[in-house]
Order: C-alpha cells, then structure tokens, then sequence
C-alpha cells in the first residue's frame, strides 16, 4: 500500500517536471524572438531604466498584452514570454489539485487551492486590469 | 550607451549570476539586483522584477531535474507554499509602498546573512522517524533514497517552519529574491528534514512563492520587458550550464569568492542606501 501512494507521487512529480520544462522552453523561445525583434527596432536608442515610471499600461494587463502580439509588438511578445514564465509555476499548483483529486487525498486538495486562491488573487489583477 | 550594448552587457552579467548563483546554490537574484542597480543606476524597482521572473525561470527549470531523483516532498511543499505565498504577496505589496533607499538598505542586511550562511558549516542533523500530531495529519513524513537504501523521515515543529516561510516568502516578494536559503533552514533548522529533502523541496517552492509575487510587480508596472529579457535569457543559460556543472566539482573555494563578492556588494548597497543615492 506505501509503495503505491510513493509511486504516484512520483508519478505526479515527473509530469509537472516535464509541464514546467515546456513552460520555460516555449517562454524562453518567446522572450528570444521578441527580444531580437527589439533589438532590431529599438537597438540604437537609448535605455531609461534610471528612474521609475512604470510601464505603461498596455503591458501591464493579460488583455493589452495580448493585443499587442496580435499587432506584432516586440515588447508585448517579451511581455507575453515573460507572462507565461509566472504561469509556469501557478499550472504546476492547479496541475497539484488535480493529480491529488485523482489520488482522493482531499485534504491536499484544499490545500493546494488555498495556495491556489493566494497566487489568483496577485494574478487576477494583471489578468483583469 | 544604445540599447543594444546594453542588453548584450546585461545578458553577459546576468550568464555569469546565473552560472555562479547555480554552483553555489544561493541563485542569481543576489548578484544581479546589486549588478543592475549598481553598475548600470537601473531604478531597484525595475531590477527586482527583472530578478523575480529570472527566479521563476531557474526555479522551473532545475525542478525537472531533481524530479528525476524522486527526493523532494511535494506535500510538504505544497503545505508550506500556503506560508510563502502569503509572504510574498505581502513582501510585495510592502516593496510598491517602501522607497528605494530603504529597500536597498534591506537588500545588503539580507545580503550578508546569505553569505555568512552559504560559509557554515554544514552539520548533519538528527533526522526523527517519529513524527508529532500535526506532520502525521498533514502526512508530512516520508523516505527518500540514500547510499544505504530508502530512509524514513518525518517532520518536526511544523509550526516554527510555517512561520520562518512566511518570513522568506516575505523577503522573497519584497526584494525579489529566491530566498532559498531561509527556506532551507525552516525545513532543516526547524522542521528536522534531511538535507537533501530540504533543498530540491526549497527549489520547488521558490517558483510557486515568486510567481505569486510577480503579478503584482507585473500590474504595478515594476516588469519592464526589455530590461528583463537579457536578464531572463542569461539566467536560465547560466544556470542550465551551472546544472551541468555542479555534479562534478565540490566547489569550496568558488563560494568562499562568492561570499566575499557579496559581502562587498552588500555594503555598496547599504552605503548607497544610507546616502540616498540609490
């Protein structure tokens, strides 16, 4: 009976290893093409992080972001990558819900949607702003 | 200086965080806030949310790799990242309302203790087998494979460890930092966990506690993307090589040079805080 519950645990950990992997390749991938697509835009100005003004609200929202990789904007395709880096994580805690649903371990079913609940309210913001 | 001279500088820094934050385990974020901030005067702000995705980043993808062993212990992470990601929405919220100075003059503090911890010694803990009411409801104690076969442990103080992760998730969200570290002593100090299982579990959550962090930087306009992109893209590099690297060196010397770099980078940090030229 141990046995059994330490190799679906196992098995558990593996799939959201590889769920995260694809995560970072395909944001990676992403935040590259975006990114020379910056550079080749933007190479020759120059950079004003010195003082803080925020971005500008088209890169702040899921929404924005999205319309602006539909008008093929470099930053808002870095923006997408980097958006789908955060999301890594948070489908490793809603992939944890699931894979304990399926194990009938309900009390790590609440568990995992506390810190689900917890990261959705940070997250929400962007996604509704 | 253009833009992309800029980048490329910033990439080349953000390989070498990666790489010597991988080797010795405390992660790039502590060298590349100091870096970013430092040498190129980006706003703090700006540089600590360019360090939390690049944690994300490391983070995701080295826990595909301690996957493979089998030893992490996802129920203690998952019941611990309820501790963490309050912490770091908290740190976070904190960092949007606190000025730079005071945020940098924290970051140095944190600074010396990573590296004055990264030098102790390690000492081989008591791991129980028996373990108190509230580890045997949560189901916190498991085995993990060693040289002589499969070694039961189970957790102890769980209150203690629940209270120092909402400490590191604090520090986490507030300087955008793994904060790895003092992940490692709620689950080894505390909670009594086996070396091994404290680590790659510590990895494990320190993606979860950043991400949670990360979108209030995101809607707050702290992630900016062409600052982050070089940052992003040289730490995952950095650190994949640094993977491929640490299985065959003990790396000694590499963290005492580490820990001197630090300590130096700290005080500058402290210094300019104090001065208010950061």
């Amino acid at each position: 009976m141990k046995k059994e519950i330490k190799m679906s645990d196992y098995d558990i950990e593996a799939v959201m290893g590889r769920l995260l992997i694809t995560g970072v390749i395909v944001s990676g991938a992403l935040i590259l093409l975006g990114g020379i697509y910056y550079l080749i835009q933007y190479g020759f100005s120059v950079p004003h992080f010195k003082t803080f003004r925020g971005e500008p609200s088209n890169l702040r929202s899921v929404k924005q972001i999205f319309k602006g990789v539909i008008h093929f904007d470099s930053l808002s395709i870095i923006q997408m990558g980097l958006l789908l880096l955060i999301a890594t994580p948070v489908a490793r805690v809603i992939f944890a819900v699931i894979a304990f649903f399926i194990e009938k371990d309900f009390l790590y079913v609440i568990i995992s949607l506390i810190v689900l609940a917890i990261i959705a309210y940070s997250i929400l913001n962007v996604a509704t702003g | 200086m253009t833009v992309i001279l800029f980048s490329l500088i910033v990439l080349a820094g953000s390989f070498l965080a990666g790489l010597v934050g991988s080797l010795t385990g405390l992660g790039g974020g502590v060298i590349i806030i100091p870096m970013l901030t430092l040498v190129f005067g980006v706003d703090i702000h700006y540089a600590i949310g360019a360090s939390l995705i690049s944690v994300i980043a490391t983070s995701s993808g080295a826990a595909a790799a301690y996957v493979k062993e089998g030893i992490s212990n996802i129920r203690i992470g998952m019941f611990l990242e309820i501790a963490t990601t309050l912490g770091a929405v908290g740190g976070a919220m904190m960092a949007v309302y606190a000025p730079t100075h005071i945020i940098a003059i924290i970051f140095g503090f944190v600074l010396i203790f990573s590296a004055a911890l990264s030098l102790k010694k390690k000492n081989e803990i008591v791991v129980y087998t028996e373990g108190g009411k509230i580890a045997n409801t949560l189901k916190l104690n498991s085995s993990y494979p060693t040289a002589h076969g499969e070694e039961n442990y189970a957790a102890q103080n769980v209150p203690g460890g629940f209270i120092m992760m909402i400490v590191a998730g604090l520090i986490s969200g507030l300087l955008g930092i793994g904060s790895g570290a003092l992940k490692v002593i709620a689950m080894d100090h505390f909670m009594k966990l086996p070396f091994k299982v404290s680590t790659t579990t510590s990895n494990f959550m320190i993606g979860v506690t950043a991400a949670a962090s990360a979108g209030i930087y995101m809607q707050r306009g702290y992630i900016n993307p062409g600052l982050s992109m070089p940052v992003v893209l040289g730490v995952i590099s950095g650190a994949f090589l640094g993977s491929k690297i640490l299985v065959k060196s003990e790396s000694n010397w590499l963290r005492i040079l580490f820990a001197i770099i630090i300590t130096f980078l700290a005080i500058q940090m402290i210094y300019n805080g104090i001065t208010g030229q950061i």
